[in-house]
């Protein structure tokens, strides 16, 4: 009967902390008298506002045991219903009204039953968690284990995320930066597992270490365009290289144009 | 500024510049104090900052004006006929002569000029032999050498020339290892000993280090020199990208900059244990760090929350503080090493990177160039100057070149050390503030870079290194 009472509707707790108490009593107490009615009372003398004793809504205990297992372990679950006349979990199908099963699930999975009454229906939930060990190699494209493999392969990270190029001592986007700024945070919001590394690059005129701060303050330009197009700010991260990493190294504007940039990588 | 210094500097020029070189007239012996490098700095900047400006080539000696002392070396006496002692005389006499010839305060008699043989001792020399043309020495340093019961002795002196009655300034006596490496040690040491005698009281240099970067195929690691070049050997095996190397002012320690997954970040190598010890820089970037003369804090940059500014950290990393808080980059603080309590940096809040200065807590921030590009400024050991790297026709497409400039920091007044040779970077003063080593590259690539010193007049300038030596630092002593 307590476990009944957890599945009533969750309506009742939207209600003040008072309101919800002396409604769920004054239920339980109806529903307890539903019960005990056949023997001892006339239902009858309940008045017309009874009319739910007659036709209950469906309550639903569910629960796995354990409820975590290493991949190709098995889990038991559990149910149990009261006045449902058809209950099913997905991925399952239509079940008893009351039962276990064993089964093994290769993911984490949220199991989840619909047990339906001519009173209602009534849904409950049971989340089984998978540990899947992490692969000690480079995970294949056709499996989908560890963070790594959701990145996607970085020739379709480089066509949809491209660099952005800066002129001379400067760190301030220009339009076609603001483009692909638009274009890469678009990528990003619509994978959002993939992480990056966003490398701050100058070239080769100029000081060591002054164009450490000249990297660092172009990475971050891009990353704040990107933040502002809506990327989580903890998917970025900046590294400056100043003019340590030079893309080519002739000593002209077409070169040097290649060098001042922000260069996208995947943070794998 | 260029302009009104040289408008300001005109009008008392003659008068600044006359009064200078009549002290050093009247007095000869100035020569013995340290000022004279000040002085004839003082006069220089004065004299050639109008001329710099008019793209002249200017090159006076370190004692402009003053006169430099006259000594003559002459070649040690081998006491024993052996190849070991011919072989390591000749380096002596090499490595001393070098060590003199490149002191910046003295005038070298040549060696065609002086009185053939060798004198041994002192009962060998005859001084009027030097003192007289056309040798005209006032000082000559002489002495034997030998390898005798395993090791290598060597009796050095060094006499006043014109003093006939007690002509001895100086006897040494040095018994090492019979080495290629403890013969020029040796030669460093005595060499030192002359410096401080006639050089007014200052230490030499020549037993201090170089460390720099060199780059092999894509890497760069930390290594180290002698002040003259020889003995360089390797520091760090990162084999990433090391930069900004700094020896801390007791020689234990090394502080650099190193490339690794989160970018550049600060690494503490002791060379007295030999390995890496713990420097925790904090999340983020750093880099550029800077020795407090005490020894006790390292000023750096660092970029923790995206934008570099000046941080002062204790020498093991701990209670960092951020000192500058500008948008723009602030990079490569230098302290006063004669105080400690300023500063100076690059920075570039008012866009291409200028030269700044400030007190060490971050007060008093003050600009002292006010165009072209300026980076990685020195602080001289007597805390009046400060040298850096100067593109003051900086731009696209501007020509120009990238030169070494000293700076009065007084006055703000300027002169041009480096003239049209190439990309010049990083000048760092010797302790005895007569001489910066700094890097230059002939075409502008780095790959070709090279260390070189000179004098800080920019007069003697030499390579000590090949090819791929980048971002030289002196050590403190």
């Amino acid at each position: 009967m307590t476990s009944a009472r957890s599945f009533q509707p969750q309506t009742i707790r939207t209600i003040s902390v008072q309101a919800a108490l002396l409604l769920t009593i004054a239920l339980a107490t109806v529903t307890g008298c539903s019960h005990k009615n056949k023997t001892q009372i006339n239902p009858a003398s309940l008045g017309p506002t009874v009319s739910t004793a007659t036709t209950p809504a469906p309550t639903a205990t569910f629960s796995a045991d354990p409820l975590a297992i290493d991949l190709g372990q098995s889990v038991v679950l559990n149910w149990r219903t009261t006045d449902a006349t058809a209950v099913s979990i997905d991925g399952i199908g239509k079940v008893n009204a009351n039962g276990t099963q064993t089964v093994s699930p290769s993911t984490s999975t949220n199991f989840h039953l619909v047990a339906t009454g001519d009173g209602g229906t009534v849904e409950a939930n049971v989340r089984v968690t998978v540990r899947i060990p992490v692969a000690p190699t480079v995970p294949t494209d056709t499996t989908n284990q560890g963070s790594t493999a959701d990145m996607g392969s970085d020739a379709v990270f480089h066509q949809n995320v491209a660099d952005m190029f800066f002129d001379y001592d400067s760190y301030t986007l220009r339009p076609d930066g603001e483009t692909s700024a638009a274009k890469a945070a678009a990528y990003l919001v619509a994978h959002p597992d993939i992480r990056v590394v966003l490398g701050g690059y100058c070239d080769d005129r100029g000081s060591a270490e002054y164009n450490l701060a000249l990297g660092e303050n172009r990475a971050n330009a891009a990353k704040t365009a990107l933040v502002n197009a809506g990327v989580a700010a903890s998917r970025v991260r900046v590294v400056s290289y100043g003019k340590e990493k030079q893309f080519c190294t002739d000593e002209d504007e077409a070169c040097w144009q290649q060098n001042r940039r922000a260069q996208f990588s995947l943070d794998r | 500024m260029a302009s009104t210094n040289k408008d300001s500097s005109h009008a008392f020029t003659i008068e600044t510049m006359d009064s200078n070189t009549r002290t050093l007239r009247q007095h000869p012996r100035l020569l013995r104090y340290p000022v004279v490098l000040a002085l004839a700095l003082a006069a220089a900047l004065t004299v050639l900052v109008p001329r710099a400006e008019a793209q002249d080539n200017i090159f006076t000696g370190t004692n402009s004006g003053a006169g430099s002392i006259r000594i003559a070396v002459a070649d040690f006496k081998p006491l024993a006929a052996d190849a070991q002692t011919i072989a390591l005389r000749q380096t002596f006499d090499a490595t001393l002569y070098a060590d003199l010839a490149s002191a910046g305060i003295f005038d070298i008699v040549s060696k065609s000029l002086m009185p053939s043989g060798s004198p041994g001792t002192p009962a060998e020399i005859q001084l009027p032999g030097y003192a007289n043309a056309p040798a005209s020495a006032s000082f000559v340093a002489f002495g034997s050498l030998t390898v005798a019961g395993g090791r290598l002795v060597t009796n050095g002196f060094l006499f006043d020339a014109k003093n006939l009655q007690y002509p001895q300034v100086l006897a040494k006596q040095y018994n090492e290892e019979p080495s290629e490496d403890s013969s020029r040690q040796v030669a460093h040491r005595f060499a030192d000993e002359i410096i401080l005698r006639l050089g007014g009281g200052t230490p030499g240099i020549s037993q201090t280090k170089i460390v720099y970067v060199k780059k092999a195929g894509a890497d760069k690691d930390i290594w180290m020199m002698d002040y003259d070049g020889a003995n360089q050997h390797q520091i760090t095996h990162l084999g990433t990208s090391a930069m900004s190397p700094r020896i801390s002012p007791d020689n234990s320690r090394l502080a650099f900059a190193s490339l690794g997954k989160y970018g550049f970040q600060l690494k503490m190598y002791s060379l007295l244990l030999g390995r890496y010890v713990n420097f925790p820089g904090g999340s983020g970037s750093g880099a550029s760090p800077a020795w407090a003369p005490s020894g006790n804090e390292i000023a750096y940059s660092a970029a923790p929350n995206g934008a570099f500014d000046i941080w002062i950290a204790d020498s093991n990393g701990n209670l960092a503080r951020r000192i500058t808080s500008f948008r723009g980059g602030n990079v490569s603080p230098t302290y006063n090493p004669k105080t400690g309590d300023q500063m100076a940096f690059i920075s570039g809040r008012t866009g291409l990177p200028q030269l700044y200065i400030m007190n060490s807590d971050g007060s008093s921030v003050q600009q002292m160039t006010d165009g072209g590009y300026a980076s990685s400024p020195s602080w001289s050991p007597n805390g009046q100057f400060v040298a850096f790297a100067w593109d003051r026709k900086y731009g696209p497409g501007a020509p120009g070149g990238q030169d070494i400039y000293v700076m009065e920091v007084a006055t703000k007044k300027w002169i041009q050390l480096t003239h049209d040779s190439g990309r010049c970077d990083f000048p760092s003063w010797s302790p005895d503030g007569r001489h910066i080593a700094y890097a230059d590259s002939s075409d502008g690539r780095a790959e070709h870079n090279r260390i070189w010193t000179m004098l800080a007049d920019g007069s003697q300038r030499r390579p000590l290194t090949g090819p791929g030596a980048d971002m030289p630092n002196w050590s403190w002593k």
